[in-house]
Parts: structure tokens; C-alpha cells; sequence
């Protein structure tokens, strides 16, 4: 027992596990809650092309920002929203269909976020941070402003609960209902767009969907009620965020690949056991 | 709350509004609806007085969906225009549109109750989460159609005709006085069909109007007051006797339909069609 908790506590001495904790924690539980959404609503690719497209402005916030957190966080957010809204209207379009053209400008955009970062010296290192994130390099003005801004898309997703659900379920019955349908789901693409830059710094660009979406889907094969479906996938996510850190640790691995390895396990378990009593 | 007040002011404005006297429950316009240069409807006019419940009939791809869509205000009509009690559609919070029930993911994680509680969303205003009140609504609507038993249900859990009643509740959660319901017999079982037949008639005597979309013309004609045959234009709209005419009926179905004349009777052999439209 006495070992357990060494071993448990052993980590904490150090601020910068502590910060990486929460950091891991409140992101990975923001982007379950969201991802909810992402899940049900069919949009993983979407949530994968939204990360990539922030590449080439999260390029431009370290050229400019002289490598500044602050900046890049600014950068991307700002591509976040205006790739989220982009997509979202060439998903509205008919001409082509909309898994092409997402493809199409999430590929060209990430090449474009590479070709900035190249411009750099120290290119390997800093593009690595981007693609797969550095959770244990989190300050604590980094932990502010996460804090302040999943508490303000948490609040969103509370408080607008039932008009997403139906905007999300049925939205023919949303517009009968002559809620603002548009704007609502604009409204979610800009959520999942800051959620999606917030958690930035845990996992990167190139694992961001699997924030998104692994702990929702996992919570979607154990319930049938949507708010149990929210709790769970949070508590997944945590679960993973504490367990994958643990694992960098003491073994020696990279943070975000192993909190998304823990969670993939964890849906790769549950699946199992859900196909075997089925 | 200051914002809630101000939704429900932008929300309910034209409902208040809505319904001027004297004016018909539905009056369709020389509705016309194009997609990308094919035409789905051509100037299609009728208008339906309150209580009565009506077949929309025809072969697939005849525009059935699209009308009815168009009725709810959910599709804008390239030409015409469609007027509830002298209104637009889109003033309106009384029309309920009812899905097939393909078109409905029937996986996402909600209760029947909740999704019965949704027709009430557009009433309750912004950031009001539903109180003691909405749940009663629900709960009466979902007595009305016999499913309260069903209430804590994963939507997933119904059988075809316990999903049609759980729309037909959540039209009456929304208070609706025009319900569009689209294809809501196909794939349902004998008992199922007549279940959801005697709602329809008890929402009659309430008078709640009905438009329902079907492809059985048995149905159509033992069951509904009036008849429309439609084949992207309006054939023939009318008491069922009137309007399936071997004329009407060639006109509407061509070769899709089998017609055997037997001296003066007139068999439907069997159409062609099944689902969509």
C-alpha cells in the first residue's frame, strides 16, 4: 500500500507533473464533453481537418510572436474559428462532396503551417511540439487561460443543452420549431473550434481527434441517455489524462501519445466486453 | 431573465400574431420547387379547412417529402407561396413535421420522454432548462398516445409503431395544429397502422388538421376525408371517390400502376413503388 502511494505521489514533487495533471485533466475533459457532440453528430473528420487547418496559424503566431505561448494561443485560436466556420460552410455547399473538399484544404493548410515552421532554426523540435503537444510545459498562465476558457465552453454546451440536442437530433424539428438553427450551429463549430486550441498543448495537432472523439465513443457503447453519455466520457478522459501521465513518467514516453494510447485501450476493453455480452 | 425575455419576444413574435381570423388553416399558392434545373413540384394550389385529414398520394419521386417539407417552412418554395391562417410558414410554431422514420438516427442516446419533451423547446426560451411544468406536458402527451410506460425508453428500444407514436406525442408537446407526417405507415405491422390510424382520429376531433404522405391508396381512401394525387403537379385533389379516377390515376402513375377495369369497377393490381418520395 505504502508503495502504491509512493509511487502515486512520487510524480507530484515535481510542479511541473502537478501542472501537467491538471493541464491534461481539464483538457481532456473539455474536449470528451464536446466531443459528445463530435461523436453523435458524425463529425470526426471534421474535428481532425479543424486541427490540422490551425497549423499555419499557430506558424504564424511563433514567427511573429518571437515564440510567445500567449501569441500562438491567440494565433490559433483565431484559425480555429476561421477554419471551423470555413469548413462548416464548404459543408454546405453541393458542388463537391464534403469529405473532398475538407480534405482538400486540411492537407493544403498543414502543409502551409510546415513550410512557416521550416522557415525556423530550430524547425524539428518546435513543429514536434505542435504536432504532438508538450503537456509537461505547461506554465501556469497557461493553465489560466485554460481554465477560464473551459469553463466558458463548458458553461456553453449547460446552458445550451437542449437546443443543441435538438439542433443535433432532429434539425428539421429545429426549424419548425423556428430556432435559430444557424447560428446554433455555428455557435458549436466555434466550441469545438476554441476546444480544439485550448487542449493544444496536451496532445498537438496531430491527435487532437482522438481527444475528441475515443472517450465519447467509449461512453456511447456503455449508455443510452445523453447526460450519462456527457459524464462518463469526462470521466474517461481524466482517467486516461491521469493514467497516460503516469506512463510518460515512469517510463520514459511521450505524454500525449500515451494519455491517447490509455484511452484507446480503454474503448478497445470496453468494446470487447460490450461485443461479448451482446 | 433579460435575454430569455428577449428570445422569447424574437421566437413567439409571429405566432402571436399568426393566425388571422377568417383566414384558411392552409392555402398553397402555384408552389413551385426546382433543384439544380429539375423540377420537383409545378405550380401546385390547394388549401385545407381546420380539422380535416388529408392522403397525400402518389408515385415516388412525385414531391410528396418536398411539399410537405415546404408546408412546415423547412424548404423554400423557388416560386409561390405557402399561407397558415394568412401567415408564412415560418411565423408559425403550430406545424409539426413528423420524419420517416429512416430519415431519424435512432441510436442517439435519449429517452422517449426527452425526445417528447423537444416539441416544447421552441416555447420554452433561451437558457431555461425544462421545469416541472414542461415534464407534466410531457407526460400527458405521452398518456394521450398510450406510451407512458415507455417513458424512460432509450429511443433506440421501440418497435416502428411505438416510434410513430412518440413523434404524434411530441406534436402534441409542441401544441401543433397542422401535423405533416411523412410516409408513417411504411415498414409498420397491420395493428400498428390502425393504431396510429385511431389517433389520427382522435386528434380529429381536437381539431388538429393532418397531412399525411402514403403510398397506400387503400388506406388513403377508406380513411381521410380528402385525397390529394399529386405527380409533381396537382392531379386531382378531392373526396377519394372523385379523385381516383382511372384518368387521375394513369395521369399520377403512368405505368407504375397496374389498373384492371372489371366492367364498371376499377382494381388497383399493385404499384411499383414502396419507400421515399
Amino acid at each position: 500500500m505504502g508503495e502504491i502511494m509512493r509511487l502515486l505521489m512520487d510524480p507530484l514533487q515535481h510542479a511541473f507533473m502537478v501542472r501537467g495533471l491538471i493541464a491534461a485533466v481539464v483538457a481532456g475533459g473539455l474536449c470528451a464533453l464536446v466531443g459528445t457532440y463530435v461523436v453523435l453528430r458524425g463529425m470526426a473528420f471534421f474535428g481532425d481537418a479543424l486541427a490540422h487547418s490551425i497549423l499555419p496559424g499557430l506558424a504564424l503566431g511563433y514567427l511573429l510572436g518571437g515564440g510567445s505561448r500567449e501569441a500562438l494561443f491567440w494565433w490559433g485560436l483565431g484559425a480555429a474559428i476561421l477554419a471551423a466556420l470555413g469548413i462548416g460552410a464548404l459543408s454546405r455547399g453541393q458542388r463537391l462532396k464534403e469529405d473532398t473538399a475538407i480534405g482538400v484544404l486540411f492537407a493544403g493548410a498543414m502543409a502551409l503551417g510546415v513550410v512557416l515552421i521550416s522557415t525556423t532554426r530550430s524547425y524539428a523540435v518546435d513543429l514536434t511540439d505542435l504536432l504532438f503537444g508538450n503537456v509537461l510545459g505547461v506554465g501556469e498562465r497557461d493553465l489560466i487561460r485554460l481554465g477560464i476558457f473551459a469553463g466558458i465552453v463548458a458553461a456553453a454546451i449547460v446552458l445550451f443543452y437542449k437546443e443543441f440536442l435538438v439542433i443535433s437530433f432532429d434539425p428539421v424539428l429545429a426549424v419548425t420549431l423556428r430556432l435559430p438553427t444557424r447560428l446554433f450551429e455555428n455557435l458549436l463549430l466555434i466550441l469545438i473550434a476554441v476546444t480544439v486550441v485550448v487542449a493544444l498543448q496536451t496532445v498537438g495537432v496531430a491527435l487532437m481527434v482522438a481527444m475528441l472523439v475515443t472517450p465519447a465513443a467509449t461512453a456511447y457503447l456503455l449508455t443510452h441517455r445523453m447526460p450519462a453519455m456527457m459524464v462518463l466520457s469526462v470521466l474517461l478522459a481524466g482517467f486516461s489524462a491521469v493514467v497516460g501521465l503516469y506512463a510518460s513518467y515512469y517510463v520514459g514516453i511521450a505524454s500525449g501519445a500515451a494519455i491517447v494510447l490509455t484511452a484507446t485501450v480503454l474503448f478497445l476493453i470496453i468494446r470487447g466486453i460490450v461485443e461479448i455480452r451482446s | 431573465m433579460a435575454l430569455t425575455k428577449w428570445w422569447r419576444k424574437v421566437t413567439l413574435r409571429e405566432r402571436e400574431a399568426g393566425h388571422a381570423p377568417g383566414e384558411p388553416l392552409l392555402e398553397v399558392l402555384r408552389v413551385s420547387m426546382h433543384y439544380n434545373g429539375v423540377v420537383a413540384l409545378e405550380e401546385i394550389s390547394f388549401t385545407v379547412e381546420p380539422g380535416e385529414r388529408i392522403a397525400v398520394v402518389g408515385p415516388n419521386g412525385a414531391g410528396k417529402s418536398t411539399l410537405l417539407k415546404i408546408i412546415a417552412g423547412v424548404l423554400t418554395p423557388t416560386a409561390g407561396s405557402v399561407r397558415i391562417y394568412g401567415h408564412g410558414p415560418q411565423g408559425h410554431l403550430c406545424i409539426a413535421y413528423i420524419p420517416q422514420r429512416n430519415q431519424v438516427d435512432w441510436n442517439f442516446p435519449l429517452t422517449v420522454a426527452y425526445v417528447v419533451l423537444m416539441g416544447g423547446v421552441g416555447m420554452m426560451g433561451l437558457l431555461r432548462h425544462p421545469s416541472a411544468r414542461d415534464w407534466e406536458a410531457v407526460r400527458q402527451a405521452l398518456e394521450r398516445v398510450d406510451m407512458l410506460d415507455l417513458a424512460d425508453r432509450p429511443i433506440r428500444a421501440l418497435s416502428g409503431g411505438q416510434q410513430q407514436r412518440m413523434f404524434i406525442a411530441r406534436a402534441l408537446a409542441q401544441e401543433a395544429e397542422l401535423l405533416l407526417m411523412d410516409e408513417p405507415f411504411t415498414g409498420l405491422d397491420l395493428p400498428a397502422q390502425e393504431g396510429i390510424l385511431e389517433l389520427l382520429e382522435g386528434l380529429r376531433r381536437q381539431g388538429v388538421t393532418v397531412l399525411v404522405a402514403t403510398h397506400d391508396l387503400e388506406q388513403a381512401a377508406a380513411y381521410f376525408d380528402r385525397v390529394l394525387l399529386l405527380n409533381r403537379r396537382l392531379v386531382a385533389f378531392g373526396i377519394p371517390e372523385q379523385v381516383f379516377t382511372p384518368e387521375a390515376l394513369r395521369t399520377a402513375y403512368g405505368g407504375h400502376l397496374r389498373l384492371v377495369q372489371i366492367g364498371d369497377e376499377l382494381i388497383v393490381v399493385g404499384d411499383t413503388c414502396c419507400e421515399g418520395g
